[in-house]
């Protein structure tokens, strides 16, 4: 019975129709004001419609609006779900806590909205360093976050050193012809294989490497030890070695 | 300060006495952990001293199994805050105390920043009551296990000769040394088939250690000393005494291994 409104008037009429509960209203112009397309409401039924407006909503609610990447909440689910990954599937996973350096000094030097540059170019950076299976949010004010499912403590520095670089490398035009170069700060930590730890004592663990990183000097990456847990065939070999069991004492 | 004033004030005030925390743990599970911390407890409290056994694997142990305990209030209870500590400490048959944390729940079997401040607070709750505690922990080397173990002032280390359980002793060793920088370990070998294999054994592992261990230290320390606290021969009397669901050293006192834990308790309080 709506279909000769045209989309702009759907909202007031949607939010009439439903209980003021719904707060349609509010929810459509929240979605418009982020950029995200709002559907048509004549060119699906009802229940498809709503659907699609609870989607964009839990995007919206997961999303950093200044950079893009994902939020703290968002992070916070993701890695509930990583512990019980790690723990099912037993590969180590790796997190990653990803601090600007001096951005206070950025924001005092060159104002906030040079700041603000700085936050999407560091954002932009890490992006690209990740994989489609990676989760990146920005987790504090210059702070963002990194969960790394399937990454082999071999490989950690090499990730953590990448994502250095990177964001070294990269040069931020904060105002035309002005451009400067920010470095971070990392800290790792990894889910080790007979994970029954939580969220919050794995980001703890990586925060105290992020710390260790930031007391070193900056723009470094510090991870946290591996568990040594693996018993290689050289140890096996001597434990069981030719003269088994023998009296050593 | 003359020595009179110190005598006095030391009448005055007593040193508070706290008890020692000795943490059984093996890598493996199924060596015999649990079994141990129980009749441990009752061979040391035979000795009059006052022991608590604390499930520290938080509800996947079986201590409430091994000494046939059906408790209504658990360590879970006083975590949620349902009832108070002194409710879930419950007199064990072998003399000691215990705190169990209810089988199956596996939401508290997970450390979390709560339950790993709950635990701290527990232990230092409990802590001047007794003369030692032991910690029940689980298998395996997780967050949980090593946090217990933490907590400890000693470690004891439950291992058989299987390869597989030496093995895991060592995986243990290597962790609590480079993990929590632990210079002595405490080994106890359960199920030995002759007299001075508990010892090879121990030997055998020290050696690995030596060549090892030192490398994934920081310049300087020095590998952990292992020191073997006693060890256990494999006797049907535990099976007999499992079976019937209660302590070795109650049902079958005289048993070969029963003796043998007397003495890892000789060993333990001089």
């Amino acid at each position: 019975m709506h279909k000769s409104h045209p989309p702009s008037a759907a909202p007031a009429t949607a939010a009439a129709s439903d209980p003021p509960a719904l707060k349609l209203a509010a929810a459509l112009q929240l979605l418009r004001q982020s950029g995200r397309d709002v559907p048509d409401p004549s060119s699906l039924d009802r229940v498809a419609w709503l659907q699609a407006v609870v989607d964009g909503l839990c995007e919206l609610s997961s999303r950093d609006p200044l950079t893009g990447v994902w939020n703290r909440r968002q992070f916070d689910v993701a890695l509930t779900g990583e512990i019980d990954r790690v723990a099912r599937a037993g590969e180590a996973a790796l997190v990653l806590m990803i601090d600007i350096d001096h951005f206070k000094s950025v924001n005092d030097t060159h104002g906030h909205a040079a700041g603000d540059v700085v936050l999407k170019e560091v954002a932009q950076a890490l992006r690209e360093c990740i994989r489609p299976m990676d989760t990146l949010a920005r987790v504090g004010g210059d702070e963002f976050a990194m969960i790394l499912p399937n990454c082999p403590p071999s490989f950690g520095h090499v990730v953590a050193e990448r994502v250095r670089m990177k964001v070294q490398r990269r040069s931020v035009e904060i105002a035309p012809g002005e451009s400067i170069n920010v470095t971070v700060s990392i800290g790792g930590a990894f889910a080790p294989q007979w994970v029954r730890s939580s969220a919050p004592l794995w980001v703890e663990r990586a925060d105290q490497q992020l710390y260790l990183a930031k007391q070193s000097g900056r723009n470094r990456a510090c991870l946290e030890k591996p568990m040594v847990s693996l018993v290689s065939a050289e140890e096996k070999g001597l434990l069981f070695g030719t003269s088994q069991y023998q009296d050593l004492e | 300060m003359s020595s009179s004033d110190n005598s006095a004030s030391a009448a005055a005030a007593p040193p508070a006495k706290r008890a020692r925390i000795i943490a059984l743990t093996s890598g493996k599970g199924g060596v015999g952990k649990t079994f141990m911390s129980a009749n441990l407890a009752a061979a040391l409290a035979r000795r009059n001293l006052r022991v608590l056994v604390l499930d520290a694997d938080l509800g996947l142990a079986n201590l409430d199994v091994v000494l046939n305990l059906h408790p209504k209030i658990t360590l879970h209870d006083v975590f949620t805050g349902k009832n108070h500590l002194e409710d879930a400490i419950l007199p064990a048959p072998g003399g000691f105390s215990v705190l169990l944390a209810g089988s199956g729940l596996v939401e508290y079997s997970r450390l979390t920043p709560q339950v790993r401040e709950q635990l701290v607070g527990i232990i230092e709750t409990v802590a001047p009551r007794f003369d030692i505690i032991l910690l029940d922990t689980g298998a395996g080397i997780s967050d949980v296990v090593l946090y217990s173990v933490s907590l400890a002032d000693e470690v004891l280390i439950v291992a058989t000769p299987e390869p597989t359980s030496m093995t895991d002793a060592y995986a243990t060793i290597k962790v609590l040394a480079t993990h929590q920088q632990r210079r002595a370990i405490g080994i106890v070998v359960n199920q030995v088939s002759r007299v001075g294999e508990g010892r090879a054994i121990r030997g055998q592992l020290q050696l690995v250690v030596d060549r090892f261990v030192p490398a994934m230290l920081p310049a300087g320390d020095t590998a952990p000393k292992l020191e073997l606290i006693g060890e256990v021969p494999l006797d049907g009397a535990v099976r007999e005494a499992v079976q019937k669901r209660q302590l070795l050293l109650e049902a079958l006192p005289g048993a070969p291994a029963a003796r043998a834990i007397e003495i890892v308790a000789t060993r333990l309080a001089p």
